[in-house]
């Protein structure tokens, strides 16, 4: 029934964007290996054909003269997005359930009214809120420190934790409770026991985008940490100056992202066991 | 029914408290200093009444920055969707090396916007960046991506295509890979060919998740403003300036600190006014129940 040219058109297609998506990685990749005079010479792609490849821009980030180290912005990086995300995953998934299991009503104030308080925050522009975070970490003397960062992210990622797991929960039966509850375990046992066991695809693709999300936070950490605490983005954006050293830039962005490149392999994964279906639904 | 009601709020409150308490005193803050001439020489929350907001009024460079803002944010979102469905529904089934591509294509959606917009900043450089070199030997002019108001503005959405395509591709994947598969089996009985079972069966069956992937991406792009900062930091002049972007210049380079607080709340109001308006119209579009 299909036309022979089907396959070619889709392979064509296929290709096509595989080239645009894969194309800044591969730009990223030469250029770390060049160094002034590569760049200068105009555009090139061929390490040994086209330019002799070196490892100044490699050598520039981790502590090069003339570079930046880039491990403590990922150490600073690492910390701010495991603490945010943990505490989020925490506080997200004690609401979630409870608005998925308990009726809650105050005034005209219903459960769906809570979910879109909680997924509502992600509309607010992060630049709305960065002056007052400001004065406020000022005057609790966390400015430029991991705990008040960490406290900011806790804003951007609480929203996606409940939303994820609300539907979550939604689909667990009901059933599971009540069985844990006939054999006399208290609420909160309950839900450690009975529901978290069975919550995992839940929780990890919770986590996976409440650890791309802090991870990929830049504006916050822009504006509210200086020079005690700087994370990996602040690092790299540093870099891009008006005459900026590509290779060292390039290098850093890639080192910046590899983390990420790897999480894209395990969400693939999870997609293909059907795990994220639940919670785009 | 009290033991009950305290383990409800035990599981509810912390995570509620713990977001309304750090976005509240923000709130309040943006609300009480937007009615106070705080600025870089007056630093003090004093009472000017609504002269902030009859500024704003008059301002045209932050009401050309929030219709740029709703072209950029809808042409874009519209772009991702289509280019992220198609690429979808080309690696849902047979398809040789499917989990190879799927991998790639989700890639840049993980990747950090700042990082990656510098590296863009690099592939339009006009002398140095592959881009000019690739339309030269096509036989093309070179074009001055950064610094013409035109092409920065395509550059601007090419990063945002490149970075958020992947973000549609996801859902929509996920939403075809749990799709039933009696309809597409009755739509195969009764002899309907591909574009009748995609615009009869699948696109109907979708239109849930697209929904809620055009509207997620709609929310997120609505604060668009590090890529901004990053690739064009607005220029040239001010012809890709978003509100985000704008607010940044105010309120913490030239530090307007009240006037600023006017912007946000409007910039704010607006945003929500505007994207529960589309929300609503497009879940009554595909007739949709409210809940998604």
């Amino acid at each position: 029934m299909r036309s022979r040219l089907y396959p070619i058109f889709k392979y064509t297609v296929i290709a096509l964007w595989a080239c645009f998506v894969a194309g800044p990685f591969f730009w990223a990749m030469t250029t770390s290996f060049k160094n002034a005079n590569a760049v200068q010479g105009g555009p090139t792609y061929v390490p040994w054909a086209q330019y002799e490849p070196t490892l100044t821009g490699w050598r520039n980030i981790f502590g090069g003269a003339g570079g930046v180290d880039v491990i403590d912005p990922f150490l600073n990086s690492a910390v701010v997005t495991i603490a945010a995300s943990a505490i989020s995953l925490a506080l997200g998934s004690l609401a979630a359930y409870a608005l998925s299991r308990y009726r809650f009503r105050l005034g005209f104030i219903k459960n769906s009214d809570i979910v879109f308080f909680f997924v509502s925050q992600r509309i607010m522009p992060p630049v709305v809120l960065v002056i007052p975070f400001f004065y406020l970490l000022q005057w609790g003397g966390l400015l430029d420190t991991i705990p008040g960062l960490v406290i900011v992210t806790v804003a951007l990622l609480l929203p996606i934790a409940v939303w994820v797991m609300v539907d979550f929960f939604n689909g667990i039966p009901r059933e599971i409770d009540e069985m844990a509850m006939l054999d006399g375990c208290p609420p909160f046992q309950t839900f450690v026991r009975a529901i978290l066991p069975n919550s995992l695809p839940g929780l990890t693709v919770a986590a996976m985008f409440c650890a791309v999300f802090g991870w990929n936070d830049f504006f916050f950490a822009f504006r509210l940490t200086f020079t005690e605490v700087q994370t990996l983005p602040q690092a790299v954006v540093a870099l891009n100056s008006s005459i900026p050293p590509w290779w060292t830039l390039s290098a850093a962005a890639l080192f910046g992202v590899a983390p990420l490149i790897l999480l894209a392999l395990w969400v693939e994964r999870l997609l293909s066991k059907g795990n994220l279906s639940g919670a785009v639904r | 029914m009290d033991g009950l009601r305290r383990h409800k709020s035990m599981f509810l409150l912390p995570g509620l408290l713990t977001l309304f308490l750090i976005i509240i005193f923000p709130l309040l803050f943006t609300i009480r200093v937007s009615f106070s001439g705080w600025n870089v020489s007056n630093p003090q929350m004093d009472f000017i009444g609504g002269a902030n907001y009859t500024a704003m009024l008059h301002d045209s460079r932050f009401w050309a920055s929030i219709t740029r803002l709703i072209l950029l944010a809808g042409g874009t979102v519209l772009i991702q969707y289509l280019i992220g469905f198609g690429v979808a529904l080309l690696v849902w089934r047979e398809v040789r090396g499917r989990r190879f591509w799927r991998v790639l294509f989700l890639v840049p959606m993980m990747t950090t916007p700042v990082v990656m917009a510098a590296i863009w900043q690099t592939i339009f450089h006009e002398s140095l960046g592959p881009v000019n070199d690739l339309l030269g030997m096509l036989g093309l002019t070179r074009i001055p991506w950064l610094t013409e108001s035109g092409p920065a503005l395509v550059a601007l959405m090419t990063v945002e295509v490149w970075q958020w395509t992947p973000f549609m591709f996801l859902l929509l994947l996920a939403g075809l890979l749990s799709l039933p598969k009696e309809p597409f089996m009755a739509a195969a009985i009764d002899g309907a060919g591909t574009w009748r079972t995609f615009w009869k069966v699948t696109f109907p069956l979708m239109a849930p998740v697209s929904v809620a992937a055009v509207v997620i991406r709609l929310i997120e792009a609505s604060k668009l403003s590090d890529s901004v900062y990053v690739l064009t930091s607005g220029g040239p002049g001010s012809s890709t300036e978003t509100p985000g972007y704008y607010l940044y210049i105010q309120g913490l380079r030239d530090q307007q600190t009240g006037y600023s607080g006017a912007m946000s709340l409007t910039y704010l109001v607006l945003m929500i006014v505007t994207l529960t308006v589309v929300a609503a119209l497009l879940t009554r579009a595909f007739k949709l129940k409210g809940d998604s």
